[in-house]
């Protein structure tokens, strides 16, 4: 016999419930195992479609063809009968940074969290890296031909970070490095990618933030986006990352 | 929301061009309607109309046109899924989830990748479609059903 509830449970995953129907529902799925495993089963599902539809990128000169478009759109008027056109034109941009400011946040707030869930899952592996390893001529080495790019990895005998591994790993449909380090009894992830545009989010600058309780910290360099994460301080996250940032330039 | 758009619209269209003229038009539409524009209201789901408005009117949207599902509001009651289905899902790879997505009709592929990809309520999908709520949920609830099926069926032929 179907559950009555079954109907429902695509309003639940969709987030479309509200009020005494949630509280209804979550209580009946605290009690249906049938429908917590229905729910969890659309809810895989929904991650699965959210993932795999990111799909199409557009290209760089796209990009630049349609800002120029919308550049020339607000050029200083040579007539009277175009400025409701550029007014619109202006209205249009006022709207558009906010927006985009606004998308741009929530993107990289999710950016953040996905990448937060691959240090958590990375160190809940009962074999968090492929590549086990303290030394750096190792590890460094073992990602060629897997990566489209090459990094530098700083000497570590003198700081307090200890390397552990590295693994491959993909994020936003691209594949990166994921380096394991140990300070005390804390791990920190260093996650290295091709930088994009959509990652021009997260690289304003060197960031220090303290996000889903880890702390991280963010740049671009080389064509390279860097990304540490870890539940060590905020400080040792710092340090890490200027370790890095030195080799990189040496 | 340019990546985004641009995204959106290479799944209707499935093709690179055709995704970057539609992108290209909805800009200049946007610019040039945005009196029509009421502030305060969702600029993003307006955008998103603007393109699929265009999309319609394209060669390729016009052969959509040609083929609308028919929409029956019971479809909207959901499928019961059992531990197989989830252990099938579970070994489905991404891949196969595009793949999926692209078999699907246009009408319920652009309705599950609003709703899935995009988060947007089914309010807002149903302003962008131009379809009533109860039509969206049965949209969905057929995607999903067909995303599943078409998902059991590659695991299971990868598998023998």
């Amino acid at each position: 016999m179907t559950c009555d509830w079954v109907p429902k449970l695509d309003l639940y995953v969709d987030g479309e419930l509200f009020d005494g129907e949630l509280t209804e529902m979550e209580a009946h799925l605290r009690a249906c195992p049938t429908c917590a495993a229905d729910a969890l089963s659309r809810l895989q599902l929904k991650r699965m479609t959210q993932a795999a539809g990111r799909r199409f990128s557009p290209r760089p000169e796209f990009r630049l063809k349609i800002a120029q478009s919308i550049n020339a759109a607000k050029r200083p008027p040579w007539a009277r009968r175009w400025a409701p056109a550029l007014a619109a034109a202006a209205a249009l941009v006022l709207v558009l940074v906010p927006s985009a400011v606004w998308l741009q946040h929530l993107r990289s707030g999710q950016a953040l969290g996905e990448l937060a869930d691959l240090h958590v899952s990375t160190l809940a592996s009962a074999n968090p890296v492929d590549v086990v390893s303290s030394d750096r001529h190792t590890v460094k080495p073992w990602f060629q031909g897997k990566l489209p790019f090459t990094f530098n990895l700083p000497e570590m005998q003198t700081s307090p970070f200890k390397l552990i591994g590295g693994r491959l790993t993909y994020f936003q449909q691209s594949p990166g490095a994921q380096l394991l380090f140990e300070v005390g009894k804390h791990q920190i992830s260093v996650f290295i990618f091709q930088n994009r545009a959509e990652l021009s989010g997260l690289n304003s600058g060197s960031s220090l933030s303290r996000k889903l309780a880890f702390n991280t910290e963010t740049w671009a360099e080389g064509g390279l986006w860097y990304f540490v994460l870890g539940d060590a301080s905020p400080s040792d996250v710092h340090d890490l990352s200027e370790l890095l940032r030195s080799a990189d330039r040496s | 929301m340019f990546a985004s758009l641009y995204n959106f619209a290479h799944w209707l269209t499935r093709n690179r061009e055709e995704a970057e003229d539609l992108v290209q038009e909805t800009y200049l539409k946007a610019l040039k309607g945005f009196v029509s524009f009421q502030q305060g209201t969702n600029f993003r789901a307006w955008m998103y109309r603007i393109l699929r408005n265009t999309f319609l009117t394209s060669r390729s949207g016009l052969s959509v046109k040609m083929t609308v599902p028919l929409d029956r509001e019971e479809d909207a009651v959901g499928l019961a899924a059992d531990t197989p289905e989830a252990v099938l899902l579970a070994r489905a790879d991404q891949q196969m989830v595009q793949g999926a997505l692209e078999r699907l009709p246009v009408q319920f592929r652009e309705v599950i990748l609003l709703c899935d990809m995009e988060e947007m309520s089914y309010q807002e999908i149903a302003g962008i479609v131009g379809i009533p709520i109860g039509t969206v949920m049965s949209r969905l609830s057929r995607a999903r059903k067909s995303i599943r099926e078409l998902l059991a069926e590659k695991v299971r032929g990868a598998s023998k």
